[in-house]
Order: structure tokens, then sequence, then C-alpha cells
């Protein structure tokens, strides 16, 4: 563990001196404020070096009256030195959008990059607006939700630790240092051992508990990443839920960054 | 009065009289302990009156049955809560087209967002706007930043706002005067605290804006404000009409017995009465909002006749030379049979407010039906022992001349009377067939509420504020994108525009025609529904994608993609009547044009312009049982068919001619003019039954119908008089409530009474000498 918080303050110094005009800011966190970073740091870099990898998503979306829809996805993520991920998803049901895909360009800096392929029209749109945190596709789940955001994109405070299940978790908040975010505060749960997220309870921007999200189904993949299987989203306000399950891993395939681009997204059906 | 028969000589012929003089005299010897035992028992009782609730949730104005109510759950559920407040920003000059007035409406968005239990803030600054760039699809909140805005920025947005559908007369009236905010909320189940906290926080929020920005005016309405001034209005009344009805009485009490220590005595039982009527509401969990609020006022206006006839007969016993104790038993004697058939009466009638569809009704029928018959026991029990203890003196009452006068000239035009008053009945009840039952929830109360002034604001100058809804299931999953279904869909929203009632359609066909131009590069031409399903799926999908937190299409599509939801603004003013008919005509058309999507309208507004007709039809068949038990139970009474189908005269006309006032006068009559009937009906028996059982036991004793007349209105001429005039202004005092549903009933019951009075002296008495002829 001891190597694990040298490394996780390395990298804080790093990205202290990679965010302008934060040096200031990062000598005045507070033991908390520092000690949430770290584990944020941590975790990511453990998850440094996954190289990239495919899974399928299947989505079940529920409305109050019990009411229920399918949405089935692919989904290819890759590494990218220095920048956030690049993402690209398939839809693969409901039918009328078979073959649409969808790419992203994080960043850590800046706004997302977003593209759509539109199969009908045999055309890519660039999506504007910069959005993140909005319903992906008609679900409980915004985009930002499904992945592992940026570290830079928030500030973070340790609140505990505290049994969960037979395991210990660490809670920390974090808050979303863009203002165009729909959350005030997120609190995450995760195990010391592996810094694995079993619970986020997302906050809305007047603060009142707007959804949460349980996690299961871990399975460790290449001896290292641990991927979760099913990921449970409730909103609190409008009795809706959503479950994602994610299966068929395959880490570190056949990828290359051409597939990340617009003319990958035109093939990638 | 020398030629009227001295009428008490004919009381003892009465059921039960030895015993109830045997009783009356074992009560007297005890008084204090007899009111150690009521008080006691008072006390008891009333102690539940702590736990008495108040919601302010309209929803308890419907049956949880209700069919309309559970459509309008079901909508909730499948899309999303619409509980909403609308905020409307007016500047006082110019339109809201100005850096200021947006700039004012971008912060009540903001504002919006941090009030409790929003989930969702529609305006015109955050709406949506999509246009394209070249192979990009910018969607982006119409305004952003007003305040670094240029006149060119400003102009665009005037452009873009007055010219989009899905704006205009929603979002910004349409000539640019006024714009909008409209927040959504999710309530929790329970929305009493939440309704007062999101109020008081949103009132907070405007009076601060209101301070900083002195040349724009904000107004709020929405159901939520309604919610509040529902609230409002059941603690106006509880707290402030009770006590001027409380005071109203003591005043005419006085009047009345003209003697401050027996009015103590029928306030001491009023008091008994009401707090064991309360503490038993609390007890059984009873919780209040407008409609029931008049409970305590009902209670104590109809509760104070039964006091006044035993203190009255009383006093009259102690002026003809009685000794206390002899005037207390001779006025119970004479007393007790009537007035426990008049509470037996009244609570019957009462308890036929089971039938309402409207549970608030319920509740207040079985709380003043308990209360009548707490004040019979009182009056039975607390009453003598107090009489007992106060050092009462009888005075000589001047009898009133002008009831002797009355009689004569009843007695000496009877003829005239039978025909003119016919005439005049039949008059009034012709009107009783104009009045149109409805109920609107954007008048149910009255200027001295802002909801009410700021609602009539917002549906004077920007939108109606009731609307139909329509869930239009396509009834396969993701068929909402089906060119045909778009189609139909459309041409339902085009018909829908062009019918006269309706101010604003919002519909999904018009995203997708406003997406079809953007992806052709803005060409109006191409504003119309893609020709092709999987071009329109996707390229809602993407318009999904680009939506931001809290405005995405959750609250027009649901999940699996198979229905939208389709809103119809009404304009202002329509009936309950208008209402439901525009939904026949639209029923008619989706038959005919699209005969798949065809579903009832439903919605706020939808379930309350069923809510009186519903009433009506249930408690029609309640009222006519009631009506017809007590008719069988005053058969009995009078021992005589003659007298009881007589008394079916006075009893129903009544009613029937302030429904045709109102008719006449008004014209619109909501959920009080369903339940009218059978609540004047249990009191306006009362006067039929003191006037005909007097009238028997004169008429039995060998009088002629003439001199029973004279006799009877002498006897119970006072009484009468003065029991009515409590009563009416008892429920004139209700019907200056701000609620239409007490001020309507305040008044059709104040008139009825009177017409009840009116009829039991001008047509009852000659009706009798006509008809009842027979040699005794």
């Amino acid at each position: 563990m001891t190597l694990a918080l040298l490394r996780g303050a390395i990298a804080a110094a790093i990205v202290a001196a990679a965010i302008p005009g934060s040096d200031a800011a990062a000598q005045e966190l507070t033991a908390a404020e520092q000690k949430g970073l770290d584990i944020a740091l941590e975790a990511r870099e453990r998850r440094l070096g996954f190289g990239n990898f495919t899974a399928r998503q299947n989505m079940l979306l529920r409305n109050k009256r019990g009411q229920e829809s399918q949405r089935e996805l692919r989904v290819k993520v890759m590494e990218v030195d220095g920048d956030g991920d690049m993402s690209l998803f398939v839809f693969d049901e409901p039918r009328d959008v078979q073959g649409t895909a969808f790419l992203i360009h994080a960043h850590k800096d800046k706004g997302d990059d977003q593209w759509l392929y539109l199969p009908a029209l045999k055309r890519v749109k660039r999506i504007s607006s910069g959005n993140r945190s909005g319903s992906f596709m008609g679900s409980e789940f915004a985009y930002e939700d499904m992945t592992p955001p940026e570290v830079e994109k928030f500030t973070y405070r340790h609140l505990r630790d505290e049994p969960c299940g037979e395991l210990t978790c660490t809670v920390v908040e974090r808050n979303p240092t863009d203002e165009r975010s729909g959350y005030s505060r997120q609190t995450v749960w995760r195990d010391t051992e592996e810094l694995r997220i079993w619970k986020v309870e997302y906050f809305d921007r007047k603060n009142a508990h707007l959804k949460t999200l349980n996690l299961d189904g871990y399975e460790r993949h290449l001896d290292r990443f641990w991927q979760a299987g099913q990921m449970d989203m409730v909103n609190h306000l409008t009795g809706k839920s959503t479950t994602l399950t994610w299966t068929d891993y395959v880490f570190q395939g056949e990828l290359d960054a051409g597939d990340f681009t617009q003319a990958g997204l035109r093939r990638a059906r | 009065m020398t030629d009227s028969p001295p009428a008490n000589e004919h009381g003892t012929g009465e059921p039960g009289s030895a015993a109830l003089v045997r009783y009356t005299e074992a009560l007297l010897a005890r008084p204090w302990l007899v009111v150690a035992v009521t008080a006691l028992s008072m006390l008891i009782l009333s102690a539940g009156a702590v736990s008495i609730g108040v919601t302010n949730d309209h929803r308890v104005l419907f049956d949880e049955r209700n069919p309309q109510l559970l459509a309008y759950q079901a909508l909730e559920a499948t899309y999303t809560e619409s509980d909403t407040a609308l905020i409307a920003v007016a500047p006082d000059e110019g339109s809201v087209f100005s850096q200021e007035a947006l700039g004012l409406i971008e912060a009540l968005t903001e504002s919006g967002w941090q009030t409790p239990h929003s989930i969702r803030v529609d305006s015109l600054t955050n709406y949506n706007h999509s246009e394209s760039s070249g192979d990009d699809l910018i969607v982006g909140p119409l305004v952003e930043d007003a305040q670094a805005l240029d006149d060119d920025g400003v102009a665009r947005i005037e452009e873009i706002a007055l010219n989009t559908p899905e704006t205009v007369g929603r979002l910004v009236s349409a000539d640019g005067r006024v714009g909008a905010v409209v927040i959504t909320f999710a309530l929790p189940e329970n929305p009493d605290a939440a309704v007062i906290e999101t109020t008081d926080h949103l009132h907070g929020v405007l009076d601060d804006y209101r301070s900083a920005y002195p040349q724009i005016s904000l107004h709020v309405t929405g159901d939520v404000l309604m919610n509040r001034a529902f609230a409002d209005a059941t603690r106006d009344d509880l707290e402030k009409l009770t006590p001027i009805v409380f005071a109203v009485i003591v005043l005419v009490t006085i009047a009345i017995l003209r003697s401050l220590l027996a009015t103590v005595a029928v306030v001491v039982t009023l008091i008994f009465t009401i707090n064991t009527t309360m503490g038993f509401a609390g007890w059984v969990g009873t919780v209040f909002n407008p409609v029931n609020a008049g409970v305590p006022l009902i209670v104590l206006t109809i509760a104070v006749a039964d006091s006044i006839h035993i203190v009255s007969g009383t006093m009259t016993g102690l002026a003809r030379g009685l000794t206390r104790h002899e005037a207390i038993i001779r006025s119970i004697r004479d007393n007790a049979y009537p007035v426990l058939l008049t509470s037996i009466t009244t609570s019957l009638a009462f308890l036929t407010l089971n039938a309402s569809e409207a549970p608030p009704f319920r509740v207040l029928g079985n709380l003043v039906a308990f209360g009548v018959l707490c004040a019979f026991v009182f009056s039975m029990t607390l009453l003598p022992a107090v009489l007992a203890l106060l050092p009462l003196r009888g005075r000589e009452r001047a009898d009133w001349r002008f009831l002797a006068r009355l009689a004569n000239f009843v007695i000496a035009r009877r003829v005239t009377l039978v025909w003119t008053m016919s005439l005049l009945t039949v008059v009034l009840i012709a009107g009783a067939w104009r009045p149109d039952f409805t109920d609107n929830w954007t008048t149910y109360f009255d200027d001295r509420y802002e909801f009410r002034r700021d609602t009539d604001f917002v549906v004077e100058n920007l939108t109606g504020l009731e609307s139909w809804e329509y869930s239009l299931d396509s009834g396969v999953e993701g068929g909402i994108t089906d060119p045909e279904y778009l189609r139909a869909v459309d041409g339902f929203a085009g018909w829908l525009r062009e019918q006269p009632e309706v101010s604003h359609v919002q519909a999904f066909p018009d995203i997708m025609k406003r997406l079809n131009k953007n992806m052709h590069g803005d060409d109006p031409a191409y504003y119309r529904l893609p020709d092709d399903g999987e071009l329109a799926a996707q390229y809602l999908l993407l318009y999904e994608l680009s939506l931001p937190f809290g405005n995405d299409l959750n609250d027009r599509l649901d999940v699996a993609k198979s229905s939208t939801r389709l809103t119809a603004m009404a304009r202002g003013g329509l009936t309950a009547s208008q209402q439901r008919d525009f939904d026949v005509r639209a029923q008619d058309w989706l038959q005919a044009n699209a005969p798949d999507l065809a579903s009832p309208a439903t919605g706020f507004t939808i379930t309350f312009a069923h809510l009186s007709q519903r009433n009506i039809e249930s408690m029609l068949q309640a009222t006519i049982l009631a009506m017809g038990g007590i008719s069988i139970i005053l058969l009995l009474v009078l021992k005589s068919w003659r007298l009881g189908l007589i008394s079916l005269v006075p009893n129903y006309i009544p009613a029937a001619m302030s429904f045709g006032v109102w008719g006449y006068l008004v014209g619109q009559v909501g959920l009080a003019g369903s339940v009218m009937t059978a609540v004047a009906f249990g009191i306006v028996v009362d006067d039929t039954t003191h006037f005909l059982t007097k009238y028997r036991r004169v008429r039995n004793a060998g009088h002629s119908s003439a001199d029973a007349v004279r006799a009877t209105f002498a006897e119970t001429g006072r009484a009468l008089w003065t029991t009515t005039a409590i009563l009416v202004a008892g429920f004139l005092v209700f019907a200056s409530s701000g609620f239409e549903v007490s001020w309507t009933l305040g008044v059709l019951v104040a008139i009825t009474l009177a017409l009840a009075l009116v009829a039991d002296f001008l047509l009852l008495p000659p009706l009798l000498m006509a008809l009842d002829r027979r040699k005794t």
C-alpha cells in the first residue's frame, strides 16, 4: 500500500502541474481533500495500461408502472496516452437504430468531442453540446455515469471508511468542476482492497438525492483490471430505473486508433 | 292572542311523556353531577382534536377508484410527474426580448433548479434550440448569458422564439410581452410539507427578484400553487370563519332570548357540542381540506336550534309563572320529541353524503351527523342541568303581533297565495335547468388569493392553464418514429390547433420536423416529417444524445418509445361540459382518422371536468333515497297520509327553487351544487316537522285548520323565524369563504333556507287549509 500511495502522490504532483492555475489550489488542499484526490489518482493508476477492450452492453429500462424496454450496444474503448479514453458505441437494439454508432473522444482539459454516424443518412454528424449528464438513450444513465470519469473533472473530499458487506469501503465525495454538470456532488464507495466502485449516490444541483448506482458482478481481466458486470441505476425522484449489464469483455484485442476516427465510425457497424 | 288555543296543554299526548318527566326530574335533582359527567365525556373526546390534520393535496377531492384519477396517475407513471409551477415574466414596458428581461428569465430558470423537489425546468431561455452548421448538429439553450447579448443577438432570439411552435404560446406569448419558466416537480406521496416548502421557497425567490427588477412583474401559478391555496383556504376557513360564525350565533341568540344568562346556557351547550365533534374528528383521524373545513361552522349553526327550542320553551314557562324546575320539565316534555325527530332526519340527510364521489364530503356528512346527534344529547342532559343552575327569571315577552297579522293575512288570502306561490315556484324552478355543472381549478379561489390573481393574469396574457393530455400509443416498441404514426399524430395536432378551444399544442412530431430541417442544412422546405422510419429513429437518437440534464424527452416519450404524450392547452373560461364535449369531438376525430390512437383525454383538467358530473350521479340516487326515507319517517310521525304528502311540498320545493335562482343569477355551479340538496334538505325538514307536529296537535284537539294554522304561527313562528335567521346568517358567513365550493354551498343553502321559511309560512298553510278538510 505504501508503494501505491507514493505513486499516487507522484501522480498528484504531475496533475497539479498539468492543470494551469491549480498550483495554489493544490497547496491549500485539506487532509481530507488530499486523501480523496489520492484515492481517485490511485484508482486511475490501477486502470492504466489496459490498452483497449470490447464488451457488450444490455440496458433494461423500467418506468414507474413496471413497463420495460431493452437496448443492446457494443462498446469499444481505447486508452490514449496523456488524454481521456476514446469510446465507440454501436447500437444493435432497438432495430430502427441498428448500426448507428457513437464516438467519443474524452478530454482532460476541455469538452469531449462526440460524433454520431446515422446509417439511414449515411452521414456522420458532430454533436456540439458538450453535454455529458443528459439521459443516455432515454435511460437513467448519463454517458458520464457509465464510464470512469477523468480525475481532473472533479474535486474530492474523503469522508470516512466504513464496512460494506464483507469489505471495508472508503467513502469519497466528489464535486464536478464543470458548472454545466447536472450534479452538485457524488458520493462514491470504493473497497479499500481493489478500489472497485460499489455504490455512487448522485445529488442534483439543489443537492437533493437524485439517483443511486449500485455495481456488482465484478470480474478481474488480465489478472489486473476489475470490471463490474452489472450496474443498477435508480432515479429516486421519478421512480424510473435502468439495469446495465456488461458481457463478453475482451481486453487488448485487435483494435487500432483508426477505428476511433470519423472514417472508422462509418465502418463500425 | 286569546283566540289561539293554549297549545302546550296538548303536549301531554306525546309518546313517553311521563317517562320524560321522570327523567328530567331525576336530572334536575343532581345538576352538578350531570354537568360533571358531561364535562368529563366532553374533555375525553375533545382531547382527540390535537391530532386533526390539514391537507393541501387536491387529490383528496377524488375517490381512489376514480377512473379519471387512475388514468391520470397512469399517465404520470408512464411519462413524468406533472405537478408544475409556471412563472410568468412580464415587463411593464415593451417585450421580454431585452437583455434585462431575458437575463431575469435565465436567473429564474436557475432558481427553478434550486427549488425543492424540482425535476425539470423549461423556460424561454433554456429551450433547446437546434440548428445545423455543416455536419454539426448544434443543440443548446436558446439564451446563454443574456447580459452579454447585443441587439442583433436579441433580435435573433426573438425571431426564433416567436416562430417556433414549441415555444410560442407556451414559453412566450405570441406578442412577445410575456415569457415563462415552467418548473416540474416530483412531490412525495404525502405532499403536504413539500407543497408548503416549495411554494414558500418560490415566493421568497420571486420577492427578491421583484425588488431587484421593479419594472418587471412576476406572476406564479400552476397546480402546486393551487395546492398551497387549498391549504391557505382551509386554514382561513377554520381559523377565521369559525369565530365569526360563533359570534354571530351568540349575538342572534341574545337578540332572540333577550337574556344573557339564557344565552350562556346555549353557548355552553354549543361549546360542548363543537369540542366533542372536533375531538371525535381527531380520534377518527380526520384530515381537513377546504371542502370539509366548514364542519365546525355547519355544526355550530345547526346545533344551536336544539338549545334555542328548549331554552325559549323554558323562558316561556317562567314567564307564565312556573318555577324554574317546572318550566324546564315542561319544555323538555314538549320539545324532546320534535328535537329528537329533527336531529334524526338532519343526521340522515347528512349521512347520505357518504354516497358522494368526493371523499371530503363523506367526512363532512359523517361529522355533521355526529355533531347533530351530540347537540341532541347535550340538549337533553347538560342544557337542562345548566338551566337549573342559572338564576333565570321569566320575563313577560310581548307576542310578535307580526305573526298574528301574518296568520290572518295567510288565512284571508289563501287562494291567491296558493296560485301566486305556485306560479313563483314554477318560474324559479324553470331556472334550475340553467346551471352548468363545472369544476375549474383555476377559479376555485377568489381574488383575495394571490393564486387567483396570478392565474387570471397568465390565462389572459400568456397561455391557458388547463389541458387535455393524450397518451398516443403506437402499439409497437419503437413505433413512435414510424412515419405513419407520426403523420397520424401530426394530423391530430393539426386538427387540435384549428379548434377554437385550443390555445397551444405540444406534440412530438414537431420535434421530428425541426430535426429533419436541421439535417437538411436548416432548409425551411424540409420542415416536415421524415419519410423513413429508421431515419426518424436515428434523428431522435442523435437529438436525445444532445440534450442536457433535465431537458430530456422522458416527459414526452415512454421508455419503450411506443407512445408519446400530446398536450393540448385550453383557452381560459371553458366550462366542464365544454371540456368534456371537446374530448368527445377529439375522440370522434381520432375514430374517423386514426382509430388505433384513440384514447380518452386525461390529466388534471379532465379529472376535474368529470368530478361534478360523477358526484351528481352518485349523490342523486342517495339524495332521493334519503328524501324517501325521511318522508316515510314524517308520515309515521304525523300518522296521516294527507299531512305526510303535503309535507313533501315545502320540503322539496325550496332546493329546486334555489337552483333556479342560481341558474338565473350565476349560471355555473360546481361540486357544492351536487351536495347542496342533501345538506339543505336535512335542515329544511326540521322547520316542516316543527310546523306540522304543532299543527296536527291543535287539529287533533278538534280545531279547524284555520285555527290550527293560527295557533301554529303563534306557537312555533318565533322559533322558526329565529332558527332560520341563525342558519341563514351562519351559512352566509360560510359563503364569505374565498373557496368556491364553500361559498357556493353557503349561498345556496342560505337561499334554500330562506325560501323554505317563505314556503312554510306562505305556501304550506294555504295548502293545509285547502287540502286538510277532514272533520275532527
